[in-house]
């Protein structure tokens, strides 16, 4: 900043602040670039440059002896991941369990974010939404461990205290990462009723609506885009998981296990696994532009 | 809001099913802090602060910490300067590609981890850089501006313009303006996404294993590196148990920064 004090008096400042800022008025393309310059440099450079080169790399190939990486272009990777069944299937399966997981907390969402915003307030509403925000900042790998500890057949808490528990596997994977991805769809469904007016609510009721039609007709249609973004960090964070699935997810495989599992030996092929995952986010996040979701992120 | 009894008791109930959920997992790992068998075994066996004495002093977790630390807050720092340019910029200006600036911005939040780590490795061994400090920092800036952006952007949508305009009126200079009336406006919505970055950063995992190196480790690796050998289970405990406890602080503050809109900021609540 070139001022660093209000001029007091007679008013009309001069100086080099007031000159530079006369021509950027003068100019506004300039002062675009200026703004625009660095974030638009990062995001292209380091963030676009980053994938290009995630796609390329999965376009090379191991070299014969497996020691090195052949800089020759071919679809080889792509072809092996249509022409062999497991693959399609895990890919599948990665898409179901993420979708079932943002089911699961859209519903677990619903109630709690409603409740927080409009049926307590003051103090109250503050400690809640408190006490949803600081699960995620523990650590993400000691709750995953502690369902480890809970979920686990024979000898885990559930199984010793109740004598039932889903152990490690696919209902246990999804239930698990509903639980570590629900404050991210309780918050913007939170915001989103933040910003409903009360009014609509008092105008349904005074109408004859009682409250289930309310909810439905009136809250729900209002809030569809807080719930989708939501659903894009439910629904990316699980597609890519494979550390919550390497610990309660028993033999389950998905995508980002056979990406990280083929890591070091394979780079090529685990990006171009890898290349799955951002071909479905990008088609989701394309759908749903319209629907004024990405401001609510 | 007033609604009927039943409603009232029914969200209620479920609110507190929901808090049971999201707290049980916690509880488990505080109380086995201070189990006195050194595995992740139930029910605890007995009472003992030993953990809490061996954590004060084990050196990999503070070394852990501190890479965490500094990560975190080179990281947040980046972070804060693009995230407010590229808000600036979107909100002021109506340009050719502004939608896809923003949904570039977004896009590393929205990808799985796992891609966005796997891209950027990509990306610095073919550019020839050594996975450490610098590049880990910069892998988390590009994932932690979204959050400093879509916050700034939320707060500008509640400002009025007129105030700027007026400022202008008055005779101050784009300069003075900003760092008189726009800045003190944003000085909250920047903390607020700052401490949200800054802990975002803090417990990220995936990226971090493919973008920091084989030499440095941040203290979700030391985690995950400790809760793999059995015998160090329970300092993972204390530690988790500590980071929890001291997260109520930037949670709080947070949530008192971006509640408790001022007068001037007007909007729509």
């Amino acid at each position: 900043m070139t001022a660093t004090t209000i001029p007091s008096g007679s008013g009309i400042p001069s100086g080099p602040g007031k000159s530079a800022s006369r021509w950027l008025h003068r100019h506004p393309r300039t002062r675009l670039i200026a703004l625009i310059g660095a974030p638009a440099t990062w995001m292209i450079v380091l963030y676009i440059g980053s994938l290009a080169s995630l796609f390329l790399t999965s376009l090379y190939r191991l070299n014969d002896d497996g020691s090195g990486i052949d800089k020759v272009i071919g679809t080889q990777n792509y072809r092996t991941l249509i022409d062999q069944s497991v693959y399609l299937d895990i890919a599948l399966r990665t898409v179901k369990i993420a979708v079932l997981v943002t089911l699961v907390d859209i519903v677990l969402a619903l109630p709690i974010a409603f409740f927080i915003a409009k049926v307590v307030g003051g103090l109250w509403r503050r400690l809640l939404i408190a006490s949803v925000l600081v699960p995620l900042w523990a650590s993400y790998l000691v709750k995953a461990f502690s369902w480890r500890a809970i979920i686990g057949s024979p000898g885990g808490v559930l199984d010793k205290t109740f004598g039932v528990s889903p152990n490690y596997g696919e209902v246990g994977l999804i239930i698990v990462l509903a639980y570590l991805w629900l404050p991210y769809m309780i918050v913007p469904i939170y915001a989103g009723l933040e910003r409903l007016p009360d009014s609509l609510l008092d105008a349904s009721s005074d109408l004859g609506a009682h409250f289930g039609f309310t909810f439905r007709r009136v809250v729900l249609p209002l809030l569809f885009p807080s719930i989708v973004a939501g659903s894009v960090f439910t629904f990316s964070l699980s597609l890519g998981d494979y550390i919550a699935v390497d610990l309660v997810g028993g033999k389950t495989q998905v995508i980002g296990s056979v990406v990280y599992d083929n890591f070091s030996a394979d780079l090529p092929f685990a990006a171009a696994f890898a290349v799955v995952p951002v071909i479905v986010m990008v088609a989701y996040i394309l759908g749903i532009r319209r629907s004024g979701a990405l401001e609510n992120l | 809001m007033h609604f009927p009894r039943r409603v009232r008791m029914l969200f209620g109930g479920m609110t507190g099913l929901v808090l049971a959920f999201l707290y049980l997992p916690l509880a488990i790992i505080v109380v086995l802090s201070f189990n006195t068998v050194s595995s992740l075994s139930w029910p605890p066996k007995g009472f003992t602060l030993h953990w809490w004495q061996s954590a004060m002093h084990s050196t990999g977790a503070r070394d852990a910490l501190l890479v965490s630390l500094k990560t975190a807050a080179g990281a947040t720092a980046i972070a804060l300067v693009l995230g407010l340019l590229a808000a600036l910029a979107v909100h002021r200006f109506k340009f050719f590609g502004r939608e896809t600036l923003n949904l570039m911005i977004v896009l590393p939040i929205a990808l799985p981890g796992i891609v966005t780590g796997i891209a950027l490795n990509a990306a610095f061994r073919q550019a020839g850089f050594d996975l450490g400090l610098l590049t880990l920092i910069i892998a988390h800036a590009t994932f932690c501006i979204v959050v400093l952006y879509n916050n700034l952007l939320a707060r500008f949508r509640r400002l009025s313009p007129n105030l700027e305009e007026a400022s202008a009126d008055l005779g101050a200079h784009t300069f003075q303006t900003f760092r008189y009336v726009t800045f003190p406006l944003l000085r909250t919505a920047l903390l607020a996404g700052g401490l949200l970055a800054f802990g975002l950063s803090f417990d990220e995992i995936v990226v971090t294993t493919f973008t920091s190196g084989a030499g440095l480790e941040t203290l979700p690796i030391w985690i995950f590196k400790n809760l793999s050998r059995g015998d160090q289970q329970p300092i993972v405990t204390v530690v988790a148990t500590a980071v929890m406890l001291l997260s109520v602080i930037p949670v709080w503050l947070a949530q008192r920064l971006t509640s408790g809109d001022g007068p001037l900021t007007g909007g729509t609540r």
